[in-house]
């Protein structure tokens, strides 16, 4: 197993690799019924919702993946928590093979350890039930309290923990506001004691000064219970001020991986630079930022070659048919020929310090 | 909403919104007033009924067919809805009857609800074959109108026991009769409720736990359906005290000795000829009172759980 | 650029105060709020959810959802008042003087109905065209905002056009009958990052060329930092500051904007932790006496607890707070704990 080795690019944080996705892929298939298609002499539809990625993550380290709508980066948080089987790849999570066949008490013991924060907490919290009830459902379904004053005393402190007090508890959910909801769901998700964390776009649904209190939240829990964190998220701007190293997916592909600053200060593939450019910053006050041409293709029938081909400006004749590897690069890995090819130089870019 | 919680939870329910809504119709607390008079006059019959109408030794037949009391100088005190030609006195008759109609139709609601909610939740959380198998036998099954389904599941029953038999068990045959014809309309809104509530990520949170398909139904998606379970049950319990009142007047539903709402309105109906109305009129104002009621109750109901109209 | 002082303004909405009836008593959703726009001018709205921005909005173009009501103030469009207008009259005024732009691009457009027919049958509403001038018209419109392949795309139906397509038709739509006025609500939150960034030059560039004054309603401070002139920050139901865009993002005058200035994550430094503002926005229900933010707030005084400030004068932006008066905030106090 390679669990083990320990010559990840950011192996000073211990444990090398921790999480380790390796050709992974979904595909759904969105056909119409049966019938229809028979009739109507319809080809099968199928959408390539994540399309063979390898991610390595650290223990400690904070690994986020960005994009637009429809990259697939939800896709790839539901596959590591199990939400969805894949179609292919293989999910390592401290070494265990999550698709292996294990014990009812060994999938537990796995399941306990990782977790997910999710994006609406207006859905993310069962309406019938009480707060207490909502956190105490992990405790109760892992076993992991000894009596009934155990458990009161875990779910108080859990409360505690994310600046709620014990007696909200007793609250239902629609008593709260979204940024509280969202503290309660990741109280629910510590719960069970998990080292990693799923977080889908657990901000984007929150207003601005709501999300910097998560996000601080966030970071400091993660610094109190050494937690590791595959975080999702539209927003540069937040996946800059929270991660370690940032990966960017463009329909269901990586098409770059690097260290967080390195990404922002050294962007290489052209999408990544496009992503850079639409980012709304407060200093750009009167300047325009520049306008990306075209829109994302759909994943139903993505374009040959590289799929960024269409709306790059580097484009050429072999980026039309040959999808490009990902290939090595500054402590990551970039996926585009121009950049193998030497065609297009790596660009500094610098931001206003303070404001 | 308030759930039914030990503590404080009248308070709760006094201040929600359902319990506002409530009070500000007129229509819907005069619904739940008539509702809730005629439940208590018909369960609490053996104590109130000045007779026992079933009772052989109490009847006489020199009291058959006395009129109303207020209609007629020929009317008797003791039997101020008058008497049938056997000398039964009919208010006593109709808070009987009443109560088997209500018997019948709360047990029948809880049949097909049991049924219902069973298939919708497999159907809905399932999904695929077994959701497609299950939805095409309600499609056939809605094809049918309830009262024939009915009909079809006594007429089985009649030809496969003896009468006298049948007469012993016709209650619990009329009540599976008449709850298998509704329970359709329960799976299908259950499976609506449960493939939305399955989407929620707060079932997804319970997957990711690695709780049971079973658990998550039971625990998570089932409370969240209770409400349009509910509008539903209200408005089928008039429903089933119309089919059963039909199948009884049209002679197979409960026999003559323990008559239903239903039974009554047909035994009146044999002398309707003859002037003596009061035998038929009386039931059958009682029976469309009360079926008034539960559906306005039933409406208000679904309009008041209804967040968008609200 | 506009320069408010010397041109009669657009919009004027003077002490507008929406509320909502309801079972525990009249909610003021925007209490007291007065701003000008002037003629061709971009005013950001900004706030939370549920600062009362979109009801604003709402309000000057006549589209409140009831039990929502205008209970005081006036609205008044290029002199005239509109906030009184019955309804038939307010409909011609909202397509002919004022155009509007929602959130979701869908429920603009009628599902049923082609976008060149909907194009014409309001262009033909609101100006005196024939059949074929108004379909001339519609298809300059698309073709004005960035459609490829205009001549065809006019007969598709809304479902046929991506989502920032689709945000562009609802532009044409809203720019029609040429309005001098466009309240836009959100019109980008819907959208993925690099279409926002398509739709706000398209909004900012037809808006230059005709002249269109622009409200723009959003919770997104970058896209108002780079669009509006002016920008009016919203708190419960009350404008906490209002004044030019750059003014108010580098040098915030009241509290609340300090901290919704800090609290959005830059690209610039990476600071350990973000600035956050402790506690949340006040339910309507429960919005304290004195100024709305003295809960939250890190510099108040007792004089804040009590008496309400009005916008006053703070640099070239004008600020609700009591920092800014002579007065003072009065005694301070201690801070009690105010976490979460």
């Amino acid at each position: 197993m390679p669990d083990c080795t320990t010559d990840g690019p950011i192996d000073g944080l211990g444990g090398g690799r921790f999480v380790r996705l390796t050709g992974l892929k979904r595909y759904f298939d969105v056909s119409a019924p049966w019938l229809v298609r028979a009739l109507e002499g319809r080809p099968r539809q199928i959408v390539q919702a994540v399309d063979g990625i390898d991610i390595e993550i650290a223990k400690g380290e904070t690994f986020s993946l960005v994009g637009e709508s429809g990259c697939g980066k939800s896709t790839v948080a539901r596959l590591v928590v199990g939400l969805y089987p894949p179609t292919a790849g293989s999910i390592l999570f401290d070494g265990n093979d999550m698709a292996r066949r294990r014990s009812q008490a060994e999938t537990a013991a796995l399941r306990r350890r990782m977790q997910m924060i999710f994006q609406d907490p207006y859905a993310s919290l069962n309406p019938r039930w009480r707060v207490f009830d909502i956190i105490a459902e992990p405790i109760r379904a892992f076993d992991l309290s000894r009596d009934k004053a155990d458990l009161e005393q875990r779910v108080g402190d859990l409360l505690r923990q994310v600046r709620l007090t014990p007696a909200d508890g007793r609250k239902y959910p629609h008593e709260f506001s979204g940024g509280q909801r969202q503290r309660i769901s990741i109280a629910r998700a510590l719960a069970s004691e998990p080292e990693f964390l799923v977080c889908d776009e657990p901000t984007s649904a929150l207003d601005v000064s709501v999300q910097a209190q998560i996000l601080n939240l966030m970071v400091d829990l993660q610094r109190r219970l050494q937690l590791t964190y595959l975080f999702i998220s539209h927003n540069l701007a937040v996946v800059y001020h929270i991660s370690t190293r940032v990966g960017v997916m463009y329909l269901g592909r990586l098409v770059e991986v690097a260290p967080t600053d390195t990404l922002f200060r050294r962007p290489k593939h052209p999408y990544t630079r496009m992503l850079l450019d639409t980012i709304p910053d407060l200093e750009m006050t009167g300047r325009q930022r520049a306008p990306v041409a075209g829109e994302v293709p759909s994943p139903i029938n993505p374009p040959s070659g590289c799929s960024f081909h269409p709306r790059c400006p580097f484009a050429n004749e072999r980026c039309k048919v040959e999808r490009p590897k990902a290939l090595p690069s500054e402590g990551g890995t970039v996926a585009c020929h121009a950049i193998e090819e030497g065609r297009l130089a790596v660009e500094e870019r610098s931001y206003d310090a303070g404001r | 909403m308030a759930g039914g919680n030990p503590s404080g939870w009248l308070a709760r329910a006094a201040d929600s919104d359902v319990w506002w809504s409530f009070k500000s119709s007129s229509l819907t607390v005069a619904a739940a007033v008539t509702t809730l008079a005629i439940f208590a006059l018909a369960f609490l019959s053996p104590v109130l009924a000045p007779h026992t109408p079933f009772d052989p030794a109490t009847l006489s037949l020199s009291d058959g067919l006395k009129p109303p009391v207020l209609l007629s100088p020929d009317g008797d005190w003791s039997f101020p809805l008058g008497t049938d030609e056997q000398g039964r006195d009919l208010l006593s008759s109709i808070m009987y009857g009443t109560r088997l109609s209500l018997v019948v139709g709360l047990a029948s609601v809880v049949v097909a609800m049991v049924i219902g909610i069973t298939l919708g939740l497999v159907s809905g959380y399932l999904g695929g074959t077994v959701d497609a198998v299950i939805m095409r036998i309600a499609d056939v099954q809605l094809t049918f109108p309830a009262i024939l389904v009915a009909l079809l599941i006594d007429g089985v029953v009649r030809t496969v026991i003896s009468v006298q038999r049948h007469d012993e068990i016709a209650l619990f045959v009329i009540v599976g009769a008449i709850g298998l014809s509704f329970w359709v309309s329960y799976a299908r809104t259950v499976r609506g409720s449960v493939m939305v509530e399955k989407g929620k990520e707060y079932v997804q949170a319970a997957r990711v736990i690695g709780l049971s398909p079973v658990l998550i139904m039971v625990r998570h998606v089932l409370p969240n359906v209770t409400g349009p379970v509910l509008v539903i049950a209200t408005l089928n319990l008039g429903l089933a005290i119309i089919t059963e009142a039909t199948l009884s007047f049209l002679g197979v539903g409960l026999p003559p000795t323990e008559p239903s709402l239903g039974t009554l309105i047909r035994l009146g109906n044999e002398v309707l000829q003859s002037g003596d109305w009061w035998i038929t009129v009386f039931p059958g104002v009682t029976l469309a009172v009360l079926v008034l009621a539960v559906n306005l109750l039933g409406d208000w109901l679904r309009d008041a759980l209804n967040p968008k109209l609200r | 650029m506009a320069t408010p002082s010397n041109n009669p303004p657009l919009l004027e909405v003077k002490n507008l105060r929406v509320e909502f009836p309801t079972r525990r008593g009249t909610l003021l959703a925007v209490d007291d709020v007065s701003f000008d726009i002037a003629p061709g001018e971009v005013l950001g709205v900004v706030g939370e959810s549920g600062a009362g921005k979109s009801l604003t909005g709402n309000a000057i173009i006549g589209l409140l959802e009831p039990p929502g009501r205008i209970a005081a103030g006036e609205i008044r469009l290029e002199g005239r008042r509109i906030d009184n207008l019955p309804y038939e009259e307010m409909r011609k005024v909202r397509g002919a003087r004022i155009g509007a732009i929602f959130q979701d691009p869908l429920t603009s457009l009628n599902p049923l109905y082609s976008v060149g027919r909907q194009l014409v049958e309001t262009i033909q509403t609101h100006l005196p065209l024939s059949a074929a001038d108004a379909r001339r018209r519609a298809l300059d419109l698309l073709k004005e905002v960035g459609i490829p392949g205009a001549e065809t795309r006019i007969d598709h139906y809304p479902h046929q056009f991506s989502g920032g397509m689709r945000q562009r038709v609802v532009i044409a739509l809203a720019l029609c009958a040429g309005p001098r006025l466009i309240v836009a609500d959100e019109p980008t939150t819907a959208l993925d990052v690099s279409i926002q960034a398509q739709i706000i030059a398209l909004l900012k560039g037809l808006c230059r060329e005709h002249a269109t004054a622009v409200m723009l309603v959003t919770h997104d401070m970058g896209v108002i930092a780079e669009t509006a002139d002016r920008v009016a920050v919203m708190y419960a139901g009350r404008i906490a500051e209002i004044g030019p865009v750059r003014d108010v993002v580098k040098q915030a005058r009241h509290p609340y904007t300090k901290g919704l200035m800090g609290s959005i994550p830059s690209l610039g430094v990476r600071h350990d932790r973000l600035t956050q503002i402790d506690g949340t926005m006040p339910r309507l229900t429960e919005i304290p006496p004195g100024c709305a933010f003295n809960p939250r707030c890190t510099e108040r005084g007792s004089r804040c607890l009590s008496e309400r400030p009005e916008l006053m004068s703070a640099g070239t932006s004008r600020a609700a707070c009591w920092l800014h008066d002579r007065g003072g905030v009065g005694a301070p106090i201690v801070r009690e704990t105010a976490d979460a």
